[in-house]
């Protein structure tokens, strides 16, 4: 995909002023709510009308307010996933999934293929019954596959998995992952969640207040997201299996890693996430302590807020992100350029 | 019951039904103006459409008389254009109950468009379907419930619609004469309340019925909105 997006829209006090260009893959556009990101995606969908500015997708220009350019919504074929997935209760899931593509009749390519898709969300049987007797994970994947069928040249998802319990929300991210990798759509991804911008997101796009804060690939960025579950993503290639202890070993730019026994192949590449709270810091090599990863790097920069402070280290390249106390950071002298080692408690997998 | 009596049940039936029928179209039209549109001018609208409910009926009979009789403006221009004819016609019947049931009509299916969540609206709009594929797709499926009320409602008031009609259109056996203006008739003469409680029955079994039919659509709707 290429996005394309330079806005400006004040709304009361709020004033939205974004403009960043994406690549294909998934988009994650991440902040914390309030930040603007819903207003962003209803301006690429047509549901806002911006004040100033342009949205260009794939070389069509949707909206260009110096031009004079306002493509309706309708006619853009945008896909959109809203949080509350708003199928409609009068009609079947059935009726749900082929809404879109009625109207989307005679444009170019096929309008998706009703069984294919159907099977890659795992709803084929739930087409004959109504919105109202389904689950939220249920629901999610029809308002996906509606989306999908009206044949879009890009998804939006604005939180699709926001209004959902954690065992949902493991249910619906494996379709996604599928949807990025076989139906190749491009997606912009709405998320305030870094575990699901790193299991996702190939690029990641920063908002806050209103405006655009970082922008790149999601290995880069995402030690830079302010969030309190926020973390660092290593790529790591698997190197063997402990089938004595179950365990995994895996190789990175940062060291090896051990983990919990993956169902991954010897050599596969996998994303670990590793959240700062689960990092803690010592000045001398560790002895004799129960956790078995421990990975050394170099200070390179400290924010402090209040009590807290999120020590960025490089290790040998890679990114690891430490959520430490002032206290702490101010009782080891930690400064940018010291050598310090990395205790990581806990890492979590996602296949990449 | 005599020939006459069959006559003014019949005439009323076709009153109803068609100043029901005819008034539906303008009525939804209103209604989704006045719930989903801002322009210059709405109070005056949502005002003139409430007028007849609070107006004394003959009040609204004697302007219909003045705007549409053979001489007034309207009804001499729609006798000229159109050859339509209002004034002491079973149609200028229609008309004022049309008239005197428009603002509950356009109440119920108001409140219930009201109801729609936009939302959708605006998710039939991201899926392709332009605003009046959306409006006939969604908000008029959604709002069905509001509409057989409002129709309903109509109906009622024209069957029992008595002042405006007999100020506009008299009150002519075979014509003008609705039921309620027939069991008028039969007070004023001698001898006449065995008619007038025959009506009165007549009467009562139409409105039970429209209720009870109104009460059986909705409960399908009811369930198909509802049920797995």
């Amino acid at each position: 995909m290429s996005l394309d997006i330079d806005i400006e829209h004040a709304r009361g006090a709020f004033r939205l002023a974004a403009r960043f260009t994406s690549q294909p893959g998934v988009t994650a556009l991440f902040g914390r709510s309030g930040s603007g990101k819903s207003s962003l995606v209803d301006i690429v969908a047509g549901l806002i009308r911006p004040q100033r500015g342009k949205v260009v997708v794939e070389g069509q220009t949707l909206v260009d307010t110096a031009r004079g350019v306002y493509i309706p919504r309708h006619r853009r074929r945008i896909g959109y996933v809203f949080q509350d997935s708003r199928l409609f209760p009068h009609l079947s899931v059935r009726q749900n999934l082929l809404y879109g593509r009625w109207f989307s009749r005679g444009e170019d390519g096929a309008a998706g293929d009703f069984g294919a898709i159907v099977d890659l969300l795992g709803i084929a049987a739930l087409t004959e019954r109504r919105p109202d007797s389904l689950s939220g994970g249920e629901r999610q994947r029809v308002a996906i596959g509606r989306a999908l069928l009206a044949h879009p040249r890009l998804l939006l998802m604005d939180e699709p998995l926001a209004s959902l319990d954690e065992a949902r929300r493991a249910e619906i991210l494996p379709y996604i992952e599928r949807l990025r990798d076989v139906a190749g759509v491009p997606i912009l991804y709405v998320s305030h969640s870094v575990a699901e911008v790193a299991r996702l997101a190939t690029t990641v796009v920063i908002l806050s207040e209103g405006k655009v804060t970082a922008v790149g690939p999601v290995l880069d960025i995402l030690p830079l997201a302010d969030a309190s579950d926020g973390g660092s993503a290593l790529e790591a290639v698997v190197a063997c299996h402990d089938e004595e202890f179950q365990l995994t070993t895996l190789a990175s730019a940062a060291g090896e890693l051990q983990v919990p026994k993956l169902a991954a192949v010897v050599g596969s590449t996998v994303r670990a996430y590793i959240r700062s709270r689960d990092v803690m810091l010592s000045l001398q090599p560790p002895q004799e302590i129960s956790a078995l990863n421990v990975l050394a790097g170099k200070v390179s920069m400290i924010s402090e807020g209040g009590a807290q402070a999120d020590v960025r280290l490089d290790c040998n390249g890679a990114t690891l992100m430490a959520r430490l106390t002032a206290k702490s950071v101010r009782r080891l002298a930690l400064a940018p350029g010291r050598p310090v080692f990395a205790v990581i408690k806990s890492v979590s997998f996602e296949r990449s | 019951m005599s020939e006459e009596e069959w006559t003014a049940v019949r005439l009323s039936l076709l009153v109803a039904v068609t100043a029901t029928a005819a008034s539906l179209p303008p009525g939804i039209a209103i209604a989704w103006l006045l719930a989903r549109r801002r322009f210059w001018g709405k109070g005056l609208l949502d005002t003139a459409v409430h007028l007849p409910l609070i107006m004394p009926p003959v009040v609204t009979g004697f302007l219909l008389l003045i705007l549409f009789g053979r001489h007034g403006p309207i009804g001499a221009f729609l006798d000229q254009a159109f050859g339509i004819v209002f004034a002491f016609r079973w149609t200028g019947a229609a008309l004022a109950c049309a008239v005197m049931g428009f603002p509950l009509m356009v109440r119920a299916i108001r409140l219930s468009i009201e109801a729609v969540d936009t939302r959708l609206e605006a998710a039939a709009g991201t899926l392709g379907a332009n605003p009046p594929w959306v409006f006939v797709t969604i908000t008029l499926p959604l709002c069905l419930p509001g509409i057989i009320a409002g129709a309903i409602l109509s109906f009622a008031k024209s069957m029992g619609e008595f002042g405006a009609t007999i100020t506009f259109v008299s009150n002519i056996p075979g014509e003008t004469q609705t039921l309620p203006s027939a069991i008028y008739t039969f007070t004023q003469v001698p001898g006449g309340d065995a008619g007038a409680l025959r009506l009165t029955a007549v009467s009562i079994a139409i409105s039970m019925a429209a209720l009870l039919g109104s009460e059986l659509l909705a409960r399908r709707i009811g369930a198909r909105h509802v049920a797995a």
